[in-house]
């Protein structure tokens, strides 16, 4: 594929707009979904299901003023926004929606994929840093911690994949994975018999990732004020909302590709982009799902989890993925 | 060692059980009522501010004795009264009926000794709760012409 500008500007301008749409019409199903979970019924009174609700929240927030606080250091307030919305965005170019629908096939994908994620927790940092603000500081600390701890495990499960499959490129991966369920990753393969483990490791690291509740230290309301967004108004706020909603995205598209096949139908039939959404958006309601299940964990829980657990178990299961592969 | 993998497993089933249970919820019909287009019926022992209460022709029952104006503990209520001639069996006869009950809501503790202390049957809690304003004015209440709006 010859990379012109034209193409460029145009795969951007889709993965803008996708990212807004998904994270604008999440936010309506996550207060859905948490308004059913605690029989309630949720944004209903704008438009039909209150469906115009996003949008109205949207207007509303750019029509706010841009607040800087004053002791804030004005340039790592304003770049912070900016930075945990476009390296979400920059992900999308990566990612195969189908076998023909990619901006930008690389071939290590999964590598960019998971380089510009880890730019999500600089972002936090610049954030809290920047508002010069107690809660703000300590909620950054919390999800940096949080983030590099989760990168490891989620990053070994990765890796056992690509070992299995041999290539780094998110295309090939999912290609390896077609006709039938059978053939996904999820279930235990001779060369890989704990794949289903890594499975469930993987999508907690994602839950992880993306803070979100059990896993939203950075910005626990009831101790934080609200972590490290606390200062920010208006579309600064907005940016780290559909950052977080992009991610989210990002993470189930990740976990789709990786484990579940990522285009392919399960009985082989009529494999294409459609069953690549219906994946993501089943994982992402169960992304919702948790979150409106579990109670915030503690920080000692949640690096417990994850240097006691997560880690010890994905890098046994590398190990084991390692060496069946030189038997087999 | 034995220990740790029990953790995880029954740490892991405990939070199955906790999704199973929200699962569950999430098909279960809402209960919210949807306040400003439907409200709850107040139930009997509610306590609104007071109300006059008619006697078959829409009169007021009071007779004007003051108890409740003198039971008030945070006076409250301003009685005025009127006298008119009637003629009962012939005679003419002087009756003392309400022209005034002005009930200052303000400061009203919702004691209920006034309801208590009437002993004509004359004086309710109303079933009212929409009450909100930006002036103390609106509530300085007109008892006996609520009561006439009523019976029209
Ligand atoms: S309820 Fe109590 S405070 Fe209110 S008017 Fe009656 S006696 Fe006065
Ligand atoms: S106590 Fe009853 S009858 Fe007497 S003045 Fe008050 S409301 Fe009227």
């Amino acid at each position: 594929m010859s990379l012109t500008l034209l193409n460029v500007i145009v795969a951007v301008v889709i993965a803008i707009a996708f990212a807004a749409v998904n994270a604008a019409y999440l936010v309506w199903a996550e207060r859905r979904g948490a308004a059913r979970i605690q029989r309630r019924p949720g944004p209903n009174i704008n438009g039909p299901f209150g469906l115009l609700q996003p949008p109205l929240d949207g207007i509303k927030l750019m029509t706010k003023q841009l607040m800087i606080p004053g002791g804030a250091d004005k340039i790592l307030f304003m770049v912070a926004p900016v930075l945990a919305m476009a390296p979400a965005i920059m992900s999308f170019v990566t990612i195969p929606f189908s076998e023909g629908i990619a901006a930008h096939n690389m071939e290590l994908g999964v590598l960019v994929i998971f380089a510009f994620a880890s730019m999500g927790a600089m972002a936090i940092l610049f954030a809290g840093w920047g508002s010069r603000n107690k809660y703000s500081v300590m909620a950054s600390v919390r999800a940096v911690s949080q983030n590099v701890s989760y990168e490891i495990p989620m990053l070994i499960t990765a890796i056992t994949v690509v070992m299995t499959t041999g290539s780094m490129d998110l295309k090939e991966i999912s290609m390896a994975q077609s006709g039938g369920f059978w053939h996904w990753n999820i279930f235990p393969s001779l060369q890989s018999p704990l794949m289903p483990i890594s499975f469930i490791i993987f999508f907690i690291c994602s839950l992880a990732e993306t803070n979100r509740a059990p896993f939203d230290l950075g910005e626990a309301e009831s101790e934080l004020v609200a972590g490290f967004h606390t200062e920010y108004g208006s579309m600064g706020f907005g940016l780290f909302f559909m950052g977080e909603y992009a991610n989210i995205v990002i993470g189930a598209s990740l976990t789709t590709i990786l484990f579940l096949g990522g285009w392919d139908c399960p009985f082989g039939m009529f494999p294409g982009v459609w069953w690549f959404l219906l994946k993501i958006y089943l994982l992402i309601a169960t992304f919702i799902w948790i979150r409106w299940t579990f109670p915030r964990t503690t920080i000692y829980g949640l690096l417990n989890l994850s240097w006691k657990i997560l880690i010890p178990i994905s890098l046994f299961n590398l190990l084991l993925t390692a060496g069946l592969l030189k038997v087999f | 060692m034995g220990g740790y993998f029990s953790d995880i497993f029954y740490g892991s089933k405990s939070l199955l059980i906790g999704m199973g249970i929200t699962f569950r919820e999430f098909f279960k019909p809402t209960v919210t009522v949807q306040y400003p287009y439907q409200t709850l019926k107040m139930s009997a022992r509610f306590r609104g501010h007071i109300e006059l209460i008619a006697d078959k022709e829409g009169k007021p029952k009071c007779v004007v004795c003051g108890m409740c104006e003198r039971a008030c503990p945070s006076g409250c209520i301003t009685l005025g009264s009127i006298s008119i001639e009637i003629e009962v069996d012939g005679k003419i006869k002087k009756k003392k009926v309400l022209s005034k009950y002005d009930l200052d809501f303000t400061k009203c503790s919702l004691c209920g000794q006034c309801v208590e202390n009437c002993n004509f049957g004359a004086l309710e809690f109303s079933k009212e709760y929409n009450l909100a304003s930006t002036r103390k004015e609106d509530f300085h209440f007109n008892l006996l012409k609520r009561l006439e709006e009523r019976n029209t």
